[in-house]
């Protein structure tokens, strides 16, 4: 007998029948910038505890945060270990702690010091001698666009951006990758300047939602929703991203940019490719980005942008219990300001399967309540065999899949009323995710950081996704940029300004009730 | 909510099902599978906690069938556990005396939960050929614990092997994915050299131990040699030999965290905690399918694993 054959190509301890085996990342750490912001606490460093909590990452797996920020390693050992400790999906495990944390390492710093790009490169060199993370490094970028440039260029000049020949390099990034078409591509010009186009990796932790990808399983691995998923049977199709929040302490941020830019641009365009895309010939990356790429460039703006957009900004109102100001009151926001933070629009696909079937898009700060779903609205039965009272309150059939919260997917249809007389009314048939699953379903960011460690990019939008993205979104800007006067103004709680109900009136259609 | 029916019908406990379902309303609303526990009264609260435990991740209509004494006249305790009480599942948990212990399929027939699978798990003894009774003969999946079958794991797995079905696992088997998990992972890793030899080092009391060594028995189809260490100290070590040198993953008795060692590299600590049963018996329900994997090692690299004593 002679022993089984290892190559990199084949490792005789997998077996693609193991379903068991995790899929766990080989040696690597990831030097994170902006470890101070809140997304790093909130989401990401929570997010790579989990990880480790689930055996998913490698032995000798290291942290390295860089912030100005004049703290010794122990120190960014406390931050980490409180986030953890508040943000955490899984229980807290002394022992999986005390691994993790030997792989932490702080360099302090700001971005144009060359002596602190020198030492990270020092210390990601002495990661690889002795923890063995062989060469393999994940720079996680969060912080704001501006200061992509000036770090990416830092890592080339103290040789971090590229390792050992048989190592990696990733850089990760996340929204808003650019402003409009121009500044977007300058940014990837930016980027893949230096790193190749396969090592950057653009975070859309919507991408990374369990329901999102269950939208593929539903539409593709299901005989009974793909037949009905055309103009036959849909009448439109609503997607909506609705938050009960406002802008928070982000006016430097969110001014200027809007709820188009900050949202549309990115989650709704990237659920509607989903939404819309044909069958991919496999969930390979590059198959999954074909069929995007394709259905994104088939987007069609309306002629009449006046009549098919509407725009809005919060007013002071109450939003639950919660007497909260107007946007324009908010702190740092510049008087007379006209940065939309609700946006609705209309968009075509001008393809064989949704000719004729609007989708329409809509996101805004302040709504009625925090919810994201898409909704495919069926047209009404062709024949009713009923006369008109009995099908009174039956509205349009629908598929809606819930993103958050609440994930799952619900379908509505009309039932009967028990009792003597024949009424239809609508019913619902739901299906929670949290409820025939796992109750502790992944967070976004542990897929897409894990996913990076492995180097498996089909839940990550490619630079040609995003500029068509804003191929869609620049006439629209600049329709809006063109219009004068002051917004719309709609009570914070509610669903939106009355513009935005007009131009679904106007189709002959209503917002749903999410 | 707890409701208790002494001496009971399945007729009259399904009914009870449907109406406590009604009245509360949102309970386990979508139930993926039955999951059938068989046990003793001994052991029945605990293997109804573990159950509840893995339920979480599974809600899933649990039955558990407590096997009393098997004589004198047939009788069916009853009880509904539901809400708190349940985890996110509902258990039916029905307690047999007399002659209806040998009859227990005939009270799992009537609850089980339409149009989805069936999954048996035995805690800790299990019939000689768990596809073979009539329980076992109803399910997709049949989970047995080999660390309660023999005092001796081979002859405990050896049994299992002989008596092997599609469908069939093993809780000691789930208590190594983690170590298989890392093995695998560090074979992908450079250099790709064959491995020529492997030693696991485990107790002997130690199914879990076996079966690892089975697994890379059958997968590496190299020379692979068991060495025992203490009582009750689990998995130790697997040491795998390639040209290069040896590489090791080791974990203490009674550690949680384990060392991998190669040849010309640092040495690397990772988490390793031991599993708990209910984190096994939730990875279990998480697939439903035969386990071709788990098949191989016990049906074929098993024989092969040599022994040694240290």
């Amino acid at each position: 007998m002679s022993p089984a054959r290892v190559t990199p190509q084949r490792n005789p301890l997998r077996d693609e029948r193991d379903k068991r085996l995790p899929r766990i990342a080989g040696p690597c750490g990831i030097v994170m910038f902006g470890v101070t912001g809140d997304l790093a606490r909130r989401k990401l460093m929570p997010a790579i505890y989990d990880l480790a909590n689930r055996g998913l990452l490698p032995p000798g797996f290291s942290l390295v945060g860089f912030a100005r920020r004049d703290w010794a390693t122990q120190d960014f050992g406390d931050i980490v270990h409180d986030a953890v400790k508040a943000g955490a999906r899984t229980p807290f495990r002394e022992e999986v702690w005390k691994s993790l944390a030997e792989g932490f390492r702080f360099v302090p710093g700001s971005f144009d010091d060359d002596a602190a790009f020198d030492e990270l490169a020092r210390v990601v060199k002495e990661l690889d001698e002795h923890r063995g993370t062989g060469g393999n490094h994940a720079f996680y970028l969060s912080i704001p666009p501006g200061f992509f440039g000036l770090v990416c260029e830092q890592l080339q000049r103290s040789g971090l951006a590229g390792g050992p020949s048989d190592s990696w390099r990733r850089v990760i990034i996340e929204k808003p990758f650019g402003h409009d078409l121009a500044s977007a591509q300058e940014l990837n010009k930016i980027v893949e300047g230096v790193f190749p186009a396969d090592s950057v990796f653009r975070i859309d932790h919507y991408l990374g939602k369990e329901t999102v990808q269950n939208l593929l399983a539903l539409r593709f691995a299901n005989s009974m929703f793909e037949p009905v998923w055309n103009r036959n049977y849909i009448d439109h199709v609503q997607i909506t991203m609705a938050e009960d929040i406002g802008i928070g302490g982000r006016a430097g941020y969110y001014d200027g940019i809007g709820a188009a830019r900050d949202v549309i641009q990115n989650h709704l365009l990237q659920l509607l490719a989903l939404t819309a895309m044909e069958e991919p010939v496999s969930f390979e990356a590059h198959h999954l980005r074909a069929e995007k790429e394709k259905v994104l460039s088939s987007v069609r703006l309306p002629k009449d942008l006046g009549s098919a957009t509407a725009r809005g900004q919060y007013a002071e109102g109450w939003q639950g219990a919660e007497q909260v100001v107007g946007y324009l009151q908010e702190e740092g926001v510049k008087a007379g300001s006209t940065t939309e933070t609700y946006a609705a629009v209309r968009l075509d696909v001008a393809n064989a399967r949704w000719a004729g079937v609007p989708f329409y898009l809509r996101t805004g700060k302040r709504l009625g309540k925090r919810v994201t779903e898409i909704a495919l609205v069926f047209k009404t039965a062709p024949h009713l065999p009923f006369n008109d009272t009995a099908t009174e309150e039956l509205g349009q059939n629908a598929i809606v899949i819930r993103v958050q919260p609440d994930e799952g997917v619900t379908l509505r249809f009309g039932a009967k009323v028990p009792g003597a007389t024949m009424e239809v009314r609508d019913v619902t048939m739901d299906f929670g995710y949290g409820r025939a699953f796992t109750e502790t379903s992944p967070e976004a960011y542990e897929r897409l950081i894990l996913d990076v460690l492995l180097g498996d990019p089909p839940l990550f939008p490619r630079h040609e996704e995003v500029e068509l993205s804003w191929q869609i979104l620049d006439p629209i800007e600049k329709h809006w940029a063109g219009m004068k006067g002051g917004l719309d103004q709609y009570p914070a709680g509610t669903w939106g300004p009355a513009e935005a109900d007009k131009l679904m009136r106007r189709d002959g259609r209503e917002w749903r009730f999410p | 909510m707890i409701v208790d029916l002494p001496d009971t019908t399945t007729t009259e406990l399904s009914k009870r099902l449907v109406k406590i379902r009604s009245e509360v309303g949102a309970m386990a609303l979508s139930r993926v599978l039955t999951l059938v526990v068989v046990v003793d009264d001994v052991e029945a609260e605990e293997a109804i906690t573990i159950a509840n435990e893995a339920s979480r991740q599974h809600p899933c209509r649990i039955i558990v069938i407590v096997q009393g004494e098997t004589r004198g006249r047939a009788r069916l305790d009853g009880q509904i556990r539901v809400g708190g009480d349940a985890g996110a599942s509902e258990v039916v948990v029905a307690r047999l005396v007399g002659r209806v212990v040998a009859h227990a399929d005939s009270i799992v027939t009537p609850l089980l939960l339409a149009d989805s699978p069936i999954v048996v798990w035995w805690p800790r003894h299990a019939p000689k050929a768990p596809a073979k009774d009539p329980i076992g003969s109803m399910a997709q999946r049949r989970i047995t614990d080999s660390v309660y079958l023999a005092k001796n794991p081979r002859t405990a797995l050896r049994r299992l092997a002989d008596a092997y079905a599609a469908g069939d696992t093993d809780l000691a088997w789930g208590r190594i994915t983690r170590w298989r998990g890392l093995l695998a992972a560090a074979l992908d890793q450079a250099p790709y050299e064959s491995v020529e030899s492997a030693v696991v080092v485990g107790a002997p009391d130690s199914p879990s131990a076996d079966l690892l060594a089975a697994w890379l028995h059958a997968r590496l189809k190299c020379p692979v040699r068991l060495r025992r260490s203490k009582e009750s100290s689990g998995v130790i070590a697997v040491e795998l030999t390639r040209a290069s040198g040896v590489l090791e993953l080791h974990r203490p008795v009674n550690g949680n965290a384990a060392t991998l060692s190669t040849p010309g590299q640092p040495d690397r600590t990772i988490a390793l905690a031991h599993r708990s049963d209910a984190e096994c018996l939730a990875e279990e329900l998480r697939r439903l399918d035969p386990d071709d994997v788990y098949q191989e090692a016990l049906t074929v690299g098993l024989a092969g694993v040599g022994t040694a004593r240290s």
